[in-house]
């Protein structure tokens, strides 16, 4: 086979096709600054975010692993859970706190990993567009309601 | 197939699939577990009674596929972390997957018993 056939087979041999007078052609840095980028998309948001999937990964591996083992482990496991037992754990202002915590870091730590997968797979713009709203409603409003059932909880409910 | 869902195969492209496919699964259910937390906001029999559908069989063999998944996020959550943060993490990448399977598995096996108990119980008498 012979260096003129093709480029690859040239850049594999000890031959180069490529001189000072005839360079190889420039391959652009991929997600570069062009005069095309525009200028309102350029925010840090987007290393905020991934910053943030990791500070609240690591929060969560204590946060979520603890919960489990409390509600699924300790104490014969799921058999013990009830409203006594949610009665019991709200009394106190810690496990509110943690519960509270845990709530609001999981949904914006799932609903930002969401948006990114969301981004990926819906390639129609319209398409995207409304399932990000529809991940943004029910984000809002599970979190609302989650912190609403923590500070309003009231064991003598009946 | 959208364009770019299949990368270059093996261990990385694998864990990415399975760390993409549990986190997914995690926030469904976490969206579904506020709704039913909310019901002590109703009445103490509301809870209650969809509370007794988590320790069904069934259901409590899909609590500890949801305990598997979320292991299995939370330790290869973290070495995607050491893989970002940690100078030698890219070329350790391979071995602290093997380490998280391993782990993994037996957390696995330590959890059989005590997440499964009531189904254990209840089917097989105590
Ligand atoms: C099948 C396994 C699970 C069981 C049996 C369970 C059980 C419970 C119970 C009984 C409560 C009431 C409050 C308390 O006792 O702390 C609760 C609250 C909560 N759980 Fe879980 N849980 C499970 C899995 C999870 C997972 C995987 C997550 C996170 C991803 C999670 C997040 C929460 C949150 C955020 C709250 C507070 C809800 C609110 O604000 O209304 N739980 N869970
Ligand atoms: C238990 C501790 C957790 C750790 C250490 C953790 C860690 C991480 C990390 C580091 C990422 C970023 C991956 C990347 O950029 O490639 C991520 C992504 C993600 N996480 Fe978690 N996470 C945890 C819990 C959760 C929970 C509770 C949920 C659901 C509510 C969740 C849902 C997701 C989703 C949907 C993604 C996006 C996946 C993707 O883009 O492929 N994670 N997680």
């Amino acid at each position: 086979m012979s260096a003129e056939t093709t480029p690859a087979a040239a850049a594999v041999s000890d031959v180069s096709l490529y001189d000072v007078d005839n360079p190889a052609p420039l391959i652009e840095a991929p997600r570069k600054r062009t005069k095309k980028t525009p200028k309102a998309t350029r925010t840090n948001f987007e290393l905020y975010g991934w910053l943030f999937m990791r500070l609240s990964g690591i929060l969560l591996v204590v946060l979520v692993l603890g919960h489990l083992l409390i509600q699924l482990v300790l104490d014969g496991g799921v058999s013990k859970i009830g409203f006594a037992f949610v009665a019991g754990r709200w009394a106190s202002p810690f496990w509110q706190a943690w519960d509270l915590l845990m709530l609001w870091l999981a949904m914006l730590h799932g609903a930002n990993g969401l948006r990114t997968v969301i981004n990926d797979y819906a390639e129609r713009d319209t398409t995207r567009f409304w399932l990000k709203m529809l991940l943004y409603t029910a984000t809002v409003f599970t979190v609302l309601l989650g912190t609403l059932v923590i500070f309003t909880f009231d064991p003598n409910i009946r | 197939m959208p364009a770019g869902t299949l990368y270059r195969g093996r261990e990385g492209m694998w864990s990415w699939v399975a760390h993409r496919v549990t986190g997914v699964l995690i926030f469904f259910f976490l969206f579904v577990h506020v709704l039913d937390t909310a019901l002590v906001r109703v009445s103490p029999e509301a809870y209650d009674d969809v509370v007794a559908t988590y320790k069904t069989p069934i259901v409590n063999v899909m609590e500890y596929g949801l305990v598997a998944a979320i292991l299995f996020h939370a330790l290869n959550g973290l070495r995607v972390i050491a893989v970002d943060f940690w100078s030698k993490g890219p070329r350790y990448q391979k071995q602290m997957l093997w380490t998280v399977v391993g782990v993994w598995v037996v957390l696995m096996a330590g959890a059989f018993y005590p997440v499964l108990q009531h189904t254990l119980r209840t089917l097989f008498g105590s």
